[in-house]
């Protein structure tokens, strides 16, 4: 398996590319460069980063005012502060207008590790995703995230990205991988049961899918990235093959990626439907692998909940 | 515009916000009043717009931060030709693009959608940020309620746009003194104003906001003031120019009903009279 990286890391490099090639990006902070790294940014393009101090809820509104002058501005933050804190001027200031605002939060879920519970946002995809228009995404390794950031910049709109502190295995190193903004994407073909991850749940729902492998049940794994708009086609036509989905996400199992899968199930293709997150409730402190065997979300955690659910 | 022009402009915008909260039976009379000479002057005498191109490429940009006093806005506007006066009585109806707060994707000349209070400042800021970014010479105006500087955002903007020299930002704090639940000072007084603007490294100038002379010295002011950003406080009388309306926090949010519209109107076209003497 190839490197580990961090998805922040991802976000941080991909945005000094992005600014070589488009001038008109700009990248704000509030007094977190060196962990939402963005400070990569900063040091490519100095006349082109603001920071913007311990402040996110101006941060968003002055990327509002940005935009409206052509600018392409990212914000970025932690999750918690970016989706949580300036949720309103979020949706006030660029919801709203549908001003083209890319938001780029770090330390999503649990994987924020030893700082613990105040600031593991397990809730932001709910949050972002009842704002119209704002599309939602949460890659699963490197490779995606910086295919994210590439194609945030492309489109017209606000974008909300979320990104872990955590480092996690590349997946999409394949040669024909190819991203496209709300479009899911089959990482391992099966039959009898559909498991739909997001984020860092998809390389550890590829682990899980191997364990049930030795019990005879042959998984399909669907990579969601845009969980806003869904893929509702990928999930759909798995459904209709296996009988039974199972959702996997480092959030709430309310109103995140289970949410969003059941709410098209529910309407298009009932189907026994088990949600894999966090059930109401908040993390702790602890190394990003305790606290992903704890709450079993990593591989073993995702394999006995669907041995739980198969039961 | 001279100053008899300006007040004449004034008082048809003031005409403009009565007609148009009748019209719709809710809206923000008073706080759209107490403001109507600092529209007017904005969009009559001092910033670099074209009604016919409301999105002319290096405008000066304004932000209705407080964004209930839309009326006063729209009046200002439509009296300006970004569209027809007589839309106003569409105001807050179904179907109109004159919705009950501002709206930039569907009202010409609206360079900001607003109306939660205290995130205005912050996009003006921004817009202001990415002139000097570009080194443009367009300027950015905004008007904030002194109610509203209650939000904490307010001064997160302040203190952003003090750090960072923006002295191509202007904040404008229209000090009527009342908000919905009673005088500000007695709510959660904001006071002393000026002083927390200067230690927020601003330029401040405190003007009568119904006095042309004032109000175009200030500007100039500002325009003059280089290196730190300017913030105008604006003593002004809530509901001016409607005799029953003047200082009563009760006509904050309210729509006049027909006796009183009439009343008010009234009293507008008697204004009107005495200009026309002061004019002869």
């Amino acid at each position: 398996m190839a490197d580990k990286i961090a998805t922040r890391e991802s976000y941080g490099n991909a945005l000094a590319e992005l600014g070589a090639k488009n001038p008109n990006v700009v990248v704000l902070d509030a007094d977190l460069a060196a962990a939402t790294k963005t400070g990569v940014f900063k040091k490519a393009f100095p006349d082109r980063f603001f920071d913007c101090g311990i402040a996110e809820s101006n941060m968003v509104g002055i990327a509002a005012g940005l935009a409206t002058t052509g600018k392409i501005p990212f914000v970025s933050s932690f999750a918690m502060f970016a989706a949580g804190r300036a949720f309103e001027q979020v949706r006030n200031s660029v919801g709203y207008p549908h001003l083209n605002v890319k938001i780029g939060a770090t330390h999503a879920g649990i994987t924020v590790g030893e700082d613990g519970a105040s600031h593991q946002c397990n809730e932001d995809i709910a949050l972002m995703r009842t704002i119209p228009g704002m599309t939602v995404m949460c890659p699963s390794d490197d490779v995606e995230a910086k295919a994210c950031v590439m194609a945030a910049a492309e489109m017209d709109g606000p974008v909300y990205m979320r990104f872990g502190r955590a480092a996690c295995p590349i997946i999409n190193d394949r040669p024909d991988y190819k991203f496209e903004v709300g479009k899911g994407d089959i990482v391992k073909e099966g039959k009898d049961l559909t498991i739909v991850a997001t984020g860092i749940c998809v390389g550890n729902a590829l682990e899980a899918a191997e364990m049930l492998k030795a019990d005879g049940i042959d998984a399909e794994v669907i990579n969601i990235c845009t969980i806003k708009p869904l893929d509702e086609d990928i999930i759909i036509k798995s459904a209709k093959k296996t009988g039974k989905v199972v959702t996997a996400e480092e959030h709430s199992v309310i109103g995140g990626l289970g949410s969003a899968v059941c709410d098209t199930l529910s309407e298009k293709y009932p189907v026994p439907v088990k949600r894999i997150g966090m059930y109401d409730q908040f993390g702790e402190s602890g190394s990003a692998s305790a606290l992903l065997e704890k709450y079993r979300l990593d591989g073993k955690g995702i394999y006995a909940q669907i041995k739980e659910f198969l039961a | 515009m001279n100053n008899l022009e300006l007040k004449k402009t004034a008082n048809q915008v003031r005409k403009g916000i009565v007609t148009g909260v009748h019209a719709a039976k809710a809206g923000h009379p008073g706080g759209s009043l107490s403001a109507a000479d600092i529209y007017t002057y904005l969009y009559f005498e001092e910033m670099n717009i074209d009604p016919k191109n409301p999105k002319m490429e290096g405008r000066d940009r304004f932000v209705l931060s407080k964004g209930h006093t839309a009326p006063g806005l729209y009046a200002t506007l439509a009296n300006r030709g970004y569209f027809p006066v007589e839309d106003l009585t569409t105001l807050r109806k179904l179907g109109s693009y004159l919705q009950g707060h501002p709206c930039m994707q569907h009202i010409p000349g609206v360079d900001m959608s607003s109306g939660s209070l205290g995130q205005g400042i912050s996009a003006a800021v921004g817009m202001a940020l990415s002139a000097k970014i570009d080194n443009k010479d367009f300027r950015v105006y905004t008007l904030l309620g002194d109610g509203e500087i209650q939000e904490g955002q307010v001064w997160e903007a302040s203190m952003f746009a003090g750090a960072k020299k923006l002295d191509n930002l202007v904040v404008i704090v229209d000090n009527n003194g009342l908000q919905i639940d009673g005088p500000v000072d007695e709510v959660n007084t904001p006071y002393p104003i000026d002083k927390k603007f200067e230690a927020f490294n601003f330029h401040v100038i405190n003007i009568d906001a119904h006095n042309f002379d004032e109000i175009r010295a200030a500007f100039k002011e500002a325009k003059e003031t280089k290196g730190m950003p300017t913030a105008i406080i604006a003593h002004s009388v809530k509901g001016k120019g409607i005799s029953f309306m003047e200082n009563q926090a009760g006509w904050h949010g309210k729509a006049p009903n027909d006796d009183e519209y009439a009343t008010a109107m009234n009293d507008l076209n008697k204004i009107d009279e005495e200009l026309a003497k002061e004019e002869a």
